[in-house]
This record gives structure tokens, sequence and C-alpha cells, in this order.
């Protein structure tokens, strides 16, 4: 009887898989074929004009460290784009920082607000994603260039004589991100604060502990999947941003996506933008891992 | 010798919202909580027993009034800087430690040594005989379990006074009757100050010491068991515990005219209309006509298994 109703279970497992197989070649093709492309491309030779040269070469992974001397054909380590990975994994660490920092009070008041008005203040939060990235970047720079809104008001007040340097420089490209990327902190975290039992609170300060250690030791040990989710969510974006650092970083601070944009138009150089593609692609892989890592510690693995 | 006070509240007052609207769940409350007893606050849902539990927890401030632990003024003491710890109605244990964790978490706020946080986790779970269990996730226990959990994380600090705000509603009768026996236990074997809060009479009766009966934010009656249930105050408290019946009549000499105009021998000191408290226990069917009876027509019997409701 068991095995009869085992072989009836498997078969209509088989059936399962077989049904929904077109969707999955559908899905393997559109998620891995690209990246399969990527990774070939990566170890071929670059052509005159762009385009790849089949002749299989390691120049392009070598490419992501060092650079050949024009005169000698030395490899020298390239200096500039380890200044370029390094700004870039730095912003991204500080614009997860700063939304985390802005984005926690916010999703706290949010959740701990009525239920009817809870839904209006998430309907605020999402307004921004109306409109284009780039508009929206645009405007930042609008409000912080040496003649924009901000500078205006700073003259305008005699806090300062001259316009405050902020457009083209790292801090502007931290602003942008900060801005685009705050709701996707706010949202993850104010979903994990809504499911919070706020009368844990009022347990911690009954058994002696002081505000400071309710948010250590109760508040942010239970809401730290909602942390780790939104830190995955606006670092990884961070690290690839594109139109943030390239409208207000300028042409001089570069992240990788703007590096790697720059190797398959001026640069004609399609192995170097694929390899260093596929380790941006590692190195938010790695980033995961230690996050997924650090979450699951001590969390409780029954949920 | 006679027994000093640990919790007094002095003519509290507590209003909810502003100006004519606001609500009084406190109105002038003064009740005084002996060391060591067992005192239970027992009241209709509304009554405001939660509130001066809250209060003396230290959750809300009073509007007016003070609060005193040991004599010493704790009014505007925040909750953790007051040596009174609360078994919460919804137990609100911590779900991301352990049932050994929780336990500790006040000992350890206290910055208490780790060796001493051990000992005590280790005496309070065996108090609440959950040794077995120090591993495991609060989310992994039953409703009893947390219960004792709850109670052991609260006890564990060693507090003077215990707060517990309706612990046992949520268990089902017969885990109820055996918490009941098992509080009671506790409170002995720890000596500690126990106040509870209830609206089950039955609950009130059977654990405490003394029972102070409220409604409308004020306190009816302070007393023990035997006196709440014997003599009760006013009409209010006779009809909130126990079953009871009301009898309208006018006071006489020695006796109470009833409606009806049989007569009820009583002692008495009032004059005018009154109204009659008569347990059903005290009620015994006589042959009409006995001295001393009053005429009654039995409606109907309900069958309640050792006993049978007449009514």
């Amino acid at each position: 009887m068991a095995r009869a109703a085992d072989a009836a279970r498997r078969a209509s497992d088989q059936r399962g898989w077989l049904l929904s197989l077109p969707a999955l070649i559908l899905l393997f093709l559109a998620a891995s074929g690209p990246l399969i492309v990527v990774l070939i491309y990566s170890f071929l030779s670059p052509g005159q004009y762009g385009n790849v040269v089949w002749n299989f070469s390691l120049d392009g992974w070598r490419g992501i460290l060092f650079s050949r001397d024009i005169f000698d054909d030395t490899l020298v380590l390239a200096d500039a784009h380890l200044t370029i990975f390094w700004r870039s994994v730095w912003l991204s660490v500080m614009t997860t920082v700063i939304t985390f920092a802005i984005g926690f009070p916010t999703a706290w008041f949010i959740a701990t607000r009525p239920p009817a008005q809870r839904a209006m203040w998430l309907f605020l939060i999402t307004i921004p994603f109306w409109t284009n990235l780039l508009i929206r970047t645009f405007a930042i720079n609008e409000v912080i260039r040496n003649e924009g809104l901000l500078n205006s008001l700073l003259i305008w007040t005699g806090i300062t004589e001259r316009p405050i340097q902020i457009v083209y420089t790292d801090t502007a490209v931290l602003i942008g991100m900060a801005y685009v990327y705050l709701p996707l902190m706010v949202l993850p975290l104010f979903a994990a604060i809504d499911r919070f039992d706020l009368r844990l609170l009022e347990a911690g300060y009954d058994l002696y502990a002081s505000r400071g250690q309710v948010l250590r030791r109760i508040i942010l040990p239970i809401v730290k999947p909602g942390i780790v989710a939104g830190s995955i969510l606006v670092f990884v974006p961070s690290l690839g941003a594109y139109v943030t650092p390239r409208v207000l970083g300028g042409g001089k601070n570069m992240m990788i996506g703007n590096f790697i944009e720059l190797q398959f138009t001026q640069g004609r150089n399609w192995p170097l933008g694929a390899a260093l593609s596929m380790m941006l692609l590692l190195i938010v892989m790695g980033a995961l891992l230690i996050y997924v890592r650090a979450a699951n510690r001590g969390t409780d693995p029954h949920g | 010798m006679e027994p000093t006070v640990t919790i007094s509240a002095r003519h509290v007052v507590k209003a909810f919202g502003q100006g004519s609207s606001s609500i009084r769940a406190l109105d002038d409350v003064s009740v005084d909580i002996r060391r060591g007893e067992f005192f239970t606050l027992l009241g209709p849902s509304g009554c405001g027993k939660t509130t001066l539990l809250r209060l003396i927890a230290g959750f809300e401030a009073p509007t007016a009034g003070e609060i005193l632990l040991d004599g010493a003024d704790i009014t505007r003491l925040p909750p953790n800087r007051r040596p009174v710890n609360t078994v919460f109605q919804s137990y609100a244990l911590f779900p991301h430690l352990t049932v050994a964790e929780n336990i500790g978490f006040g000992l350890r706020m206290q910055r208490r040594p780790a060796a001493e946080v051990k000992a005590t986790t280790e005496r309070m779970l065996a108090l609440v005989k959950l040794d077995t269990l120090a591993g495991r996730r609060t989310s992994q226990l039953s409703g009893g379990q947390q219960q004792r959990v709850a109670l052991a994380r609260a006890l564990a600090p060693a507090p003077k006074v215990l707060l517990l705000d309706e612990p046992l509603s949520a268990l089902d009768l017969k885990l109820r009757k055996e918490m009941q026996i098992e509080l009671k236990r506790l409170q002995m074997e720890t000596g500690i100050t126990f106040i509870f809060v209830t609206h089950d009479q039955e609950e009130a009766l059977t654990m405490s010491d003394r029972i102070g009966v409220m409604s409308n934010g004020q306190l009816q009656q302070v007393g023990t068991p035997r006196e709440i249930y014997t003599t009760p105050m006013n009409r209010f408290v006779a009809g909130f515990i126990g079953e009871t019946n009301f009898l309208a009549g006018t006071a006489g000499p020695g006796a109470v005219v009833l409606q009806g105009g049989a007569r009820v021998v009583a002692e008495h000191d009032r004059t005018g209309a009154v109204t009659l408290a008569i347990r059903p226990e005290q009620v015994r069917i006589v042959p009409a006509g006995e001295d001393g009876a009053i005429p009654a027509r039995v409606r109907d019997l309900v069958y309640f298994g050792t006993t049978r409701i007449i009514i």
C-alpha cells in the first residue's frame, strides 16, 4: 500500500518537473546566458575597434590589478584601478550605514503610528520611485551644485562667503546614493519592526535594562533580519551604481560601474570590462556570504 | 508584631486623555500592601486594576498621588530602577533568547557576576521545574511552560514585589488550577510580596491572603477572602464575589420585611429600605410553614455534577 502511494507521489513529482521545464529552460537561458557570454569574453583578446578577438588570453583578468608599461612592457600594479575599487566599496558601505542611520528611526516612526496612518507614510516613502532615477539625480545636482539651492542659501544667510564645493566629490556621490537607496532600507526595516512585539520593550525596562540596553539587547537582535535585508538591498546596487557617480561624481570620481562602462566604450577593452564585471559579481557574492553568515549566527534556526 | 507595609499607594489618580473628555481609570485609590503577602486586585475588566499594577511597575506615572516602596517615594522612578518585576499577561518572553538566557536577563542587566547569573538561573529553572528545557527557544514551549519561564524570569532578580497581570488567563482550566497551586507554592517558598491581578473571583479566593475588590477606578473593599465573601461592604462586592440572591425589603427591629410580606430574622443596624444579600449555600429547603421559613416556589432544577442549582 505504502509503496504504491510512494510510487504515485514520485510519478507526480516527475510530472511536476516536466511541466515546469519550459519555464526553467527560459529562466536558465535568460539568467545565466548573458553571464556565460560575459565570462567567455573575459578570457578573450580585445579587438582593435572594440568587440573581441577569439584568442584565449588572461590579459582581461590581469588588467584588473595590473597595467602594462607602455615603454618596457612590464606589468605594474594599477593603483588607479585599486582606488576605484576601494572608492566603490567604501562609498557603498557608507551609503548602507547612512541609509540605516536615517532609515531605522524613520521605519520605527512609521511602524509605531496607528495602522490607518501607516499606509500614508509608506506611500510617501515610495513617491520618489515614481520619477526616473536620472531626473532625481539631476535634481540632487541642482540642490548641491555651486550655484544651487544649498549654496545660495548658505551664502545668503552669511554662513559662507564662497560656495562649498560639494558636487563632483565623493560626498556628492554619497548624498545621491543615500537619497536614492533610502526607501530600499526603510521598507524591509518597517516590515521587521512592524512584526516586533512592543510589549517586549516594557519587559526589558522592567528587568532593569536601560534605554540603550533595550535597543542593543532586545530591539536590534530581533529586527536583525530586516537590517540584513535592507543592507543587502542598499549595498548591492550601490556597489554597481552607474548613474549617480556619473552625474554627481563627474568624470574623475568613478566607481566600478563607470569603470566597466569605460572599457566597453572609449577604452575598447571588452575583455577587461567583462573581467571587471565578473569581479564585481564575486565581490557582491562574497559580501552576501559574509552578511548571511553574520545574520544566521545566534538567531533562531526555527524562525 | 505589626506587619510591615511594602507597597503603599496614596490617593492615586490616573486620568487618560485631557480636559473634559478625560477618563479616570483610577479615582483616588489608597491601599497598603504588606510584606510577603499574596495580594489580589479583583474586578471586572476596565475597573482600573491593571492600571494600578502598571503604576506600581512604573510603566505609567500617576496624574496625582504617590506610590511608596518600603516608605520611599518611587512615583517618579523609571521601571528599570524599581526593585519590582512583572509577569505579563502575554508573557512577553524574548524570542531571540533561550529559556536560560531569558531567565538570566534581569541579572545580566544588573551587571551581576557571571557565576551568580549562572547559579541563580539554575536555581530558578529548578524552582519552576524547567531544568531540562534550559537551552530551548521560547517559541518551542507550550503555554504552561512559557508561563513558568515568565515567572522564573521575573523572580530571578529577587524583586521586593512581584506583579502578576492576569498571568493565568491564557491557560486552559486544568493547567490554570495547577498553576494556581504552583504560584501559591512559589510565593511561600520565595517569601516575595505578590500583587496579582485577575477578574476571576474563584482564583482570587483560593490564592490570596488579602483581596482588593475594584470597580470604576475605585477600591471597593480590602480584606481577607473570608471577610470579602461573608461580609461584603456593598452590593457590588456581594454581587461580584460568588453567587448571591438580592432581595429588596424594609428594615425593622431584629428582622427585615420582604416585599412579599415575609419576615427574615436578621441582626442589623439599618432602618428604611434595604437590600438583603443571601448566599445560595446558606439557604436550606424546609417544609412550608416551618418557623422562620420564607415561602418560595421551585421553578427549575439544573444538574451540576456534585451540586444542583435551584432556581
